[in-house]
């Protein structure tokens, strides 16, 4: 069986990111770029489930621009098979992005898509759920353990209430949250190996993907900020400014 | 016209708290009506409930076996059917409906807005980005508008509605592929519930072990504050996930945040800044949760908190 596992380039989560003075959007010229650490651990899953024999094949694929390659290139040196490069310059919204995956499941027959439940730069949500609703295929959101028996997954997923377990039937989608797993250190032999890999590059018009209707951003602001506080020296300051507020 | 359609949360007997937080979200798009969908084996309970939530137009009760669990595989055909008679489909942006509300938009073929944080108009939302750092105010396109709401951002719709309950069937061929097995809570207690306290105590790496978490619980009880952690505390195994504050865990709005023991990275900051209040006990004073803290104070947690309590009687 294959997974097919999503990659995003976005800004460092260490970052402490620039709104631009204009409203035209967040700064990136410069700005250290990394992949998606909930697509790490999404990587880091679907290598698992090969190293345990539940799978054969790891594909990664990535929707961006041509420098969106760095990031094929960390998942290829984790350990990923091959890659797949959707190449493009516009910017793509979650519905899109899921009509390129369905595009790539439909030719590619993965059993499992893996994608991370969130990327952290338009904390969007939602490209996991879209492409199981187009695929009527079932969905594991916000995934914290994954276990694959035969033709069903038993995913564990971290829910406001708890921990819920579903059973879904693959080929399926599963949305990777943060304690699915710690993703591996990537040495510098594998870097090299990974050189090798290939990496096969094709057009949303290859694909036949038109793009969907897109949400407009008008503008990108800084959010309010907060007013700067005080430092109490002690417990007593601490009480009785509580106090003072109504608060305790 | 505005017409809009809001998928109640609930957990089959209680309607969760965000949901009321959500009409308040479309009163402010100024919709001629705001109905409200109760999924579930048996609504009766909920529905009732939602009707009592002012704003509330008609409260939709769909019984359906398959409806036991909210199950988003087998909810989303359901909201789609009903999705044509109106022009906004909204749901709480909390792990129920960040699941749901993606795959009803691309069933309708239409975008989703993720996290409404304010309403300008019918078709023009601010949500965030960035873990919060930026906002952006976006357009919807024709068609029907999808959105989550992100609960922090909206008081809570007032009670005193007395709205129609009507039953409905709806057509729509659900899946078998997706099976409910199991919910394990971890049993808050009697504690209030994280999102709707109007205080909670949150502990950090810095509270050090699972055993030591129980100075934050006990002082939590004295205040009667909910609960919170920082992702590390909950990586190490301190207390359960559903406890976690920020970008991934829940965005939280209580008057009162007390932190102890957080060092304040944006991924958590992101689900504190509509607190009223933020209060921080760090040993670091260069910690960046002092950047955002009303009041900070450089110290021992393990000293301050026996301290905190007897000044509190
Ligand atoms: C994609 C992504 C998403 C994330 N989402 C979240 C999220 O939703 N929520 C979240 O919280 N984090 C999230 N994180 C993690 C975040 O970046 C931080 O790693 C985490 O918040 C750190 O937790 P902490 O403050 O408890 O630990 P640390 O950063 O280790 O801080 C511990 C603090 O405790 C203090 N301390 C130690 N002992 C004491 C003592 N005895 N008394 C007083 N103070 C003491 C120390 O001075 C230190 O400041 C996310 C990270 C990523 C990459």
């Amino acid at each position: 069986m294959k997974i097919l596992v999503g990659v995003k380039r976005v800004v460092d989560y260490n970052v402490r990111i620039q709104v631009n003075p204009d409203g035209s959007g967040v700064a990136t010229n410069g700005v250290k770029m990394s992949m998606n650490p909930f697509d790490e651990i999404a990587v880091e899953e679907a290598l698992r489930l090969k190293e345990a024999g539940k799978a054969e094949e790891v594909i990664a694929v990535t929707i961006g621009p041509k420098a969106s390659q760095e990031q094929l290139r960390t998942a290829l040196a984790m350990g990923a098979d091959r890659a797949i490069h959707v190449e493009t310059d516009e910017e793509i919204q979650p519905l899109t992005g899921a009509r390129i995956l369905k595009a790539l499941t439909d030719k590619e027959s993965p059993k499992i898509v893996m994608l991370g439940k969130q990327a952290i730069d338009d904390d969007n949500n939602q490209t996991a759920q879209m492409l199981a609703a187009l695929s009527n295929w079932p969905q594991a959101t916000f995934a914290s353990k994954v276990e694959v028996e035969g033709d069903v997954a038993n995913v564990t997923r971290e829910v406001d209430a708890g921990l819920e377990t579903l059973a879904v039937d693959l080929p399926a989608v599963i949305s990777a949250d943060l304690r699915l797993n710690e993703p591996r250190y990537v040495k510098l032999p594998d870097i090299m190996k990974a050189k090798r890999k290939p990496i096969e590059t094709v057009t949303l018009a290859d694909l036949a993907v038109e793009q969907a209707a897109a949400v407009k951003v008008l503008k990108t602001s800084a959010p309010a900020q907060r007013e700067a506080g005080i430092k109490v020296e002690s417990v007593d300051e601490l009480v009785a400014a509580l106090k003072e507020k109504g608060l305790i | 016209m505005s017409k809009v359609l809001i998928i109640a949360e609930h957990d089959g007997a209680n309607l969760n708290g965000s949901t009321a937080r959500a009409v308040t979200c479309a009163q402010g798009i100024g919709a001629d009506s705001v109905d409200v969908a109760v999924f579930a084996s048996d609504g009766s309970a909920v529905a009732g409930q939602v009707a009592a939530l002012s704003g509330v137009s008609t409260v939709l009760q769909i019984d359906n076996a398959a409806n036991e669990q909210a199950v988003a595989a087998i909810l989303a055909p359901q909201v789609q059917a009903l999705a044509s008679d109106y022009s906004h489909v909204l749901v709480p942006s909390t792990t129920f409906g960040k699941d749901l509300a993606p795959r009803v938009a691309a069933l309708l073929g239409v975008p989703q807005i993720s996290d409404i944080m304010r309403v300008e108009s019918a078709t023009v939302f601010d949500r965030p980005i960035y873990a919060g750092n930026a906002v952006t105010t976006v357009e919807a396109p024709a068609g029907i508008v999808v959105g989550t709401v992100r609960t922090a951002s909206f008081s809570a719709a007032d009670a005193g509605g007395s709205a129609t309950v009507e039953k409905r069937e709806v057509s729509a061929e659900l899946p078998s592929h997706t099976r409910f097995v199991k919910l394990e809570t971890s049993g808050g207690g009697d504690r209030p519930d994280l999102q709707a306290a109007a205080k909670v105590v949150s502990g950090g790496r810095g509270v050090g072990s699972e055993e030591n978490f129980k100075v934050i619980y006990d002082f939590a009880d004295k205040l009667g504050a909910g609960v919170g952690a920082s992702r590390a505390a909950v990586d190490a195994g301190f207390i359960p996930n559903d406890h976690q504050v920020g970008q991934t865990g829940k965005i939280i709005a209580p008057e009162l945040y007390i932190a102890f023991g957080i060092s304040g990275a944006i991924q958590h900051l992101a689900g504190i800044k509509d607190a009223g209040t933020i209060v921080a006990v760090n040993k670091d004073p260069d910690a960046p949760i002092f950047e955002v803290a009303d009041f900070g104070l450089v110290a021992d947690l393990f000293e301050v908190i026996p301290e905190l309590e007897k000044a509190l009687g």
